[in-house]
């Protein structure tokens, strides 16, 4: 008997025609024992096979280091099927997600709102005289990106919390398809740099992965290596950039200038390699187009000993202080049955007690040798949320400096890019700052792409920000936000 | 107590002591020096390679206005016609400024590329405040703009500020191509700040739709609107933007 689903790693690639084609019943009665068996569900949409539709499901096994795909015989335009989310609310942002691009319907879904689309929606309305609504944004007091926040409040306290989001839709996935037509899948960069300009080096490489795997090239240790230092760089420099932040929304000034102030030196230190601030410029399809010259090496790792050193003197000051952690504590608790229910992923999950990190769990070639401190926390408060910011900036620059002490990273190194390869499918997975990124490519018969799916880690831990502030007061939203800090246009696309 | 003093000494002092002289490292990518040498028949490597279509072949010409700064233009040049110095004086008063053209050398096109008016100069010079809407932004240009308020850059001492409010602000900072579901927002906001009243358009992503040109947007915001400032980059650099409202409200000099 054919298993009805097939197994793949992390940034390999499959022929469709060796994954079976279940029924519809089956799809979903498959779904349904996966999820039964705890695997997260990481993709869910519809794939154009010519006039017809086929659903593909990916599932991440983080047990076995596998993902596990199941796909539908074709499906008509007016799918319907027992919603999933009642069961597993996990499933909640995908089915919501498939049944807007496509129009299908998860019936009985509990809550069937839109992702991405803005208009004429009705709010959660909570009855009784002693409620009251407060609407924040699009457009928000900081110099931050747009999406509308809805508060039911009693008082002072946050009862419910909508969040809706889709302003910055760009249409990013179909862009992908336009630009590959144009200029080829593994020349399309500059947009894959673009999907989330704070992520520059997780989405990049989640993108150079499917097309090396899609066309069966081979890239450099070297290249592979240069690609991890950026990702942890970017990850260091983020969670500087949050600590600081962190430390500005409860006026604690000197942690807001300390980080501001380090950050940049790791910025800098990224331009010096690459000519941008945010490592764009450097990974291209087929490996990365500058290499470190031994001075440039030596000087940056003097600058990480140098950012290390003032940014670790910073958190023991403000660690301790009492008006940071009166703040810090006990705020914005997500528990650790919440984030596995809702499917959280990443630093945010992690600083609820869940053990999830693709860098473990799935790690990229050639990055094996490279053991990732694993933080943990339990309390998944904003307080687990800032700690673990700081455990991860520690390592990742420490990582940083040991790779640029031990390697030879001299040679730019670009592999030319062979053809895509037909009726094929690849899946990657990077651990950004934020969490999990997973990209997705299909090609048909004649090697051209016709599906690109996109999951940005923010697409699963908004919920968590509504949940963490529950039974908050409203006062401390802007602390839990800045907690999360989740990706708008990760999520919009 | 003594652990703080410490960090205070740590720290020191950061700012920049002078935003508009600093220059950026050479392995910054800024204004593109276009060689005059004539392409080779029937080449254009590099219009192929162009994702956002900012380069034109035949005679050269790059539009910054649609550059992201990526280089790769000049790493397929047969010639090396083209390369990415490190100047980052980028602003400029007109979208026509931002077309670079074979033989257009920093000095002489950044002298021209700002004209302060002594209207501007007069009632803003000393005070101009800034409210940012990001309409389909990737959040690299917010990320920069929060950047230029930090201790580094710090625009503040010039005046010059992000604001809450609209109502506190002279200009809308505009980032992000415009997509559809932002296009009323940002009317609202502009339409909410009180006259006299600036645009400013950062980021190649603003200025043009950018790589995004293709996307789902809605650009008739500046149909309706003339633009004030071109602030190009992807993202635009803190010291582009400083220097490029510095250029805008007290000219070249002051």
């Amino acid at each position: 008997m054919t298993q009805p689903f097939y197994k793949m790693k992390n940034c390999e690639s499959a022929d469709i025609g060796n994954i079976n084609e279940n029924s519809i019943e089956d799809f979903f009665a498959n779904a349904v024992s996966m999820l039964k068996d705890d695997l997260r569900p990481v993709h869910f949409f519809a794939v154009p096979f010519k006039e017809e539709k086929k659903l593909l499901m990916i599932f991440a096994d983080d047990k076995n280091n596998d993902l596990s795909v199941i796909m539908s015989k074709p499906v008509p335009g007016n799918l319907r099927w027992d919603s999933l989310t009642a069961g597993f609310s996990c499933m909640n942002m995908l089915e919501r997600e498939i049944h807007e691009d496509e129009g299908f319907v998860p019936v009985n879904h509990p809550w069937l709102k839109p992702v991405r689309n803005t208009d004429d929606y009705q709010f959660f309305k909570i009855d009784g005289k002693d409620v009251h609504e407060v609407g924040v944004g699009p457009v928000h007091a900081g110099v931050i990106e747009p999406g509308h926040f809805r508060f039911n409040c009693a008082g002072e306290k946050v009862l419910h919390l909508e969040i809706s989001l889709g302003y910055q839709k760009r249409g990013v996935e179909k862009l992908m398809l336009r630009h590959s037509e144009k200029f080829g899948f593994n020349n399309i960069h500059q947009l894959a740099e673009s999907i989330a300009g704070d992520t520059v080096a997780g989405h990049t490489w989640a993108w150079a992965a499917v097309t090396e795997s899609l066309s069966d090239t081979k890239i450099s240790q070297e290249a592979q290596i240069i690609r991890f230092l950026a990702l942890e760089m970017e990850r260091a420099a983020m969670h500087a950039a949050d600590l600081g932040a962190l430390a500005n929304d409860v006026a604690y000034l000197p942690g807001n200038s300390v980080y501001g102030a380090n950050r940049t030196l790791i910025i800098n230190s990224m331009l010096e390699i690459c000519g941008s601030r945010f490592t764009r410029g450097l990974i291209r399809s087929g490996g990365v187009r500058f290499g470190i010259t031994k001075e440039k090496a030596k000087k940056i790792v003097e600058t990480i000993y140098q950012a290390k050193y003032n940014m670790d003197a910073c958190a023991k000051v403000m660690f301790s202080s009492a008006s940071v952690l009166h703040r810090f504590e006990s705020t914005g608790i997500v528990t650790k049955e919440q984030a596995k229910a809702i499917g959280m992923t990443g630093m945010t999950a992690r600083a609820s007690g869940l053990q999830n990190d693709v860098r473990i769990s799935h790690p990229l070639r050639g990055t094996e040798d490279f053991k990732s401190g694993h933080f943990v926390f339990e309390s998944g408060d904003v307080m687990a949320r800032a700690m673990i910011r700081d455990c991860e900036l520690s390592d990742s620059l420490f990582k940083c400096s040991e790779i640029l002490r031990n390697y030879n990273l001299e040679k730019p190194d670009c592999s030319p890019v062979n053809e895509l390869k037909k009726n094929s499918i690849s899946i990657s997975m990077v651990e950004g700052w934020r969490g999990e990124i997973s990209h997705c490519a299909i090609t048909d018969e004649t090697g051209r792409l016709i599906r690109y799916k996109i999951k940005d880690p923010s697409l699963n831990n908004w919920f968590g920000l509504a949940l963490a502030v529950r039974n908050n007061g409203i006062s401390d939203f802007p602390l839990c936000n800045k907690s999360f800090n989740l990706s708008y246009c990760g999520n919009d696309l | 107590m003594i652990d703080f003093l410490k960090l205070r000494r740590i720290q020191g002092k950061q700012y920049i002591e002078d935003d508009r002289k600093q220059i950026l490292s050479k392995s910054f990518r800024g204004f593109p020096l276009i060689g005059t040498l004539k392409c080779p028949e029937g080449c254009s490597e590099c219009v192929k390679v162009c994702e956002a279509s900012a380069v034109t072949g035949g005679i050269c010409s790059i539009d910054l206005g649609k550059c992201t700064l990526c280089g790769d233009c000049s790493f397929v040049c047969p010639q090396n016609k083209i390369v990415f110095s490190n100047g980052h004086h980028l602003a400029t008063d007109s979208r026509e400024k931002l077309i670079i053209t074979e033989g257009s050398t920093y000095e002489n096109w950044e002298a021209e590329a700002v004209k302060v008016r002594n209207e501007i100069k007069n009632v803003f010079g000393r005070s101009f405040k800034l409210r940012s809407v990001s309409a389909g932004g990737c959040n690299g240009c917010e990320l920069e703009f929060n950047a230029c308020s930090n201790v580094n850059f710090d625009m503040g001492r010039f005046g010059i500020e992000f604001v809450a409010s609209p109502r506190h602000a002279d200009a809308v900072v505009i980032s992000g191509p415009l997509s559809e579901n932002m296009a009323f927002a940002l009317e609202e906001t502009y339409n909410a700040i009180p006259e006299p009243k600036f645009i400013i358009a950062a980021g190649a992503c603003a200025i043009s739709g950018g790589i995004f040109a293709e996307g789902t947007l809605d650009r008739s915001f500046f149909d309706n609107h003339k633009v004030d400032l071109y602030i190009p980059g992807c993202p635009v650099h803190p010291l582009t933007f400083v220097n490029a409202l510095l250029d805008f409200t007290r000219g070249k000099q002051d």
